[in-house]
């Protein structure tokens, strides 16, 4: 099955949290956004111009939930470029070895490499994982392109890949995004919100850097403060606070709680009246009678 | 003398085009009763649905001489928000219906998801209609993606299909039930 949808709808940090919340295999596919003369409707009923894929600009490859490859149109991933790109080859050697490697798989080709005492297998590791990240970090500045994820396909096996782990990727996202983006304020529309570590912390904290001020967000998480108590015991802005609590909410490493006698209101929107709730008012035998006709229908 | 007639309301809310008046058509014993209207071709809403609620999709199910069930369904355009509140009044339970194969509506559906989460404290359980279409989301992304929590209920859903809309309106009177007994 393939998810299908457009950055402007479900950012890249998204699709990252979703894929390591469900430890997801697959290939994320991300196209040039072609902007059309079609009106389509959000969910609100607002109209804009229907964006369909274009050419196809990057991918991400993904193994239960981390992830292991990237490519982008104008980088194929060859390993003699890779290294280039990480300055263990020079452009001459790196022109040689695609000349004369041509008929290799990278896996081979590393192999000789190592061998030839050209490289390590840590230079080709420490190179692979950051010719990767360097373009999720790139992919994250897109907003309106197209994408698709494919579950369950892998990439060839003679490519060499680098697992890395989506939280710190998540994290280290949510540090270069300065402005607070859309999501951002939706996923965290009220700051009198309080949070809650999730289950078996321990396991998800574990191999996640965090800066100090992330780290000291932190150690003040409890049901009972809110994040805007947070933030003024931690000397933040709302805009510092909420960037820092995004990327912990999106790394899937702390979760939204209503402190007690809080009453959830949306940001942007007028406060909602309280409503009685009928629950209150209505007897249980009604609402056994009330599933005894519905199954009966 | 006849009995008191006890009237319960369950509202069905979500998204523009998420489903809404066919949930209610496929299990209301009467035609249900719309106020919608019809889409001009200059809009940008033509082609996509023929009509759209304006004010609330209306439709009842008898239980007996002295017990009905009434289901209210919203307008999903933001335009019409006013009418959430006053639909929402007395309600005994809330349905949230997303479209599962449009992530552009998935925002939305949050946002009506705590609009209503705030008018009272009701049980409520989220349906992911479209089920059926080629690119919906399963039922376990939409959990991710709209944040929704591990003890509220996320079901599968057909609209058109009647035994799905009893499924989820069954599972909803479930929750509401297990909440009068705690």
């Amino acid at each position: 099955m393939a998810l299908k949808g457009n950055l402007a709808d479900f950012s890249t940090t998204q699709i990252l949290n979703l894929i390591n919340l469900a430890r997801k295999t697959g290939i994320l596919h991300l196209y040039e956004p072609i902007i059309t003369d079609e009106t389509v409707i959000d969910g609100a009923g607002n109209k804009r111009k229907k964006v369909v894929p274009g050419e196809e600009r990057a991918t991400l490859a993904f193994q239960e939930g981390k992830l292991i490859l990237a490519t982008a149109g104008n980088q194929d991933g060859h390993l003699a470029n890779v290294l280039h790109k990480a300055g263990k080859l020079n452009a001459e050697q790196a022109r040689v070895i695609r000349e004369r490697g041509a008929k290799y798989s990278d896996k081979a080709m590393a192999l000789m490499l190592i061998n030839a005492n050209y490289v390590t297998q840590a230079d080709i590791v420490r190179s692979i994982q950051q010719f990767t990240l360097d373009i999720v970090y790139d992919v994250t500045t897109w907003k309106t392109n197209p994408f698709v994820f494919e579950e369950n396909i892998t990439p060839p096996a003679e490519r060499i890949t680098v697992p890395i782990d989506l939280k710190n990727v998540i994290m280290e996202i949510t540090r270069r995004d300065q402005k607070l983006s859309p999501e951002i304020i939706e996923d965290l529309p009220n700051l009198d919100m309080a949070l809650k570590f999730p289950e078996s912390p321990g396991d998800k904290f574990k191999g996640v850097h965090l800066s100090v001020d992330e780290w000291r967000v932190v150690s003040f998480i409890n049901p009972k403060n809110s994040i805007r108590q947070i933030a003024k015991a931690c000397n933040m802005t709302e805009t510092e606070i909420r960037q820092v609590v995004y990327g912990l909410l999106q790394a899937g490493l702390v979760q939204l709680v209503k402190p007690p006698g809080m009453q959830a209101t949306q940001a942007g929107q007028r406060t909602p009246r309280r409503i009685q709730p009928a629950t209150q008012t209505i007897e249980s035998g009604v609402v056994k009678r009330l599933i005894a006709k519905i199954k009966d229908i | 003398m006849p009995p008191t007639m006890q009237t319960v309301k369950m509202v069905i809310t979500g998204p523009f085009s998420a489903g809404k008046t066919e949930f209610i058509r496929s299990i209301s014993e009467i035609d249900v009763v719309s106020t919608d209207e019809g889409i001009s071709p200059e809009s940008a809403e033509y082609g996509t649905k023929e009509a759209t609620t304006v004010a609330m999709d209306f439709g009842r199910i008898t239980v007996d001489d002295d017990l009905v069930l009434y289901l209210f369904g919203t307008p999903g355009q933001r335009r019409f928000d006013f009418m959430w509140e006053i639909l929402a009044e007395g309600m005994l339970g809330f349905v949230v219906m997303v479209d599962s194969a449009k992530p552009e509506t998935f925002r939305e559906a949050k946002s009506i998801l705590e609009t209503f989460r705030a008018y009272a404290p009701t049980p409520y359980v989220v349906a992911a209609n479209k089920q059926d279409h080629p690119e919906a989301w399963s039922p376990d992304d939409l959990r991710i993606a709209l944040r929704i929590e591990e003890n509220v209920k996320l079901l599968p859903c057909v609209a058109t299909d009647k035994e799905s809309v009893k499924n989820v309106l069954l599972e909803l009177l479930y929750s509401i039930l297990e909440e009068m007994d705690t």
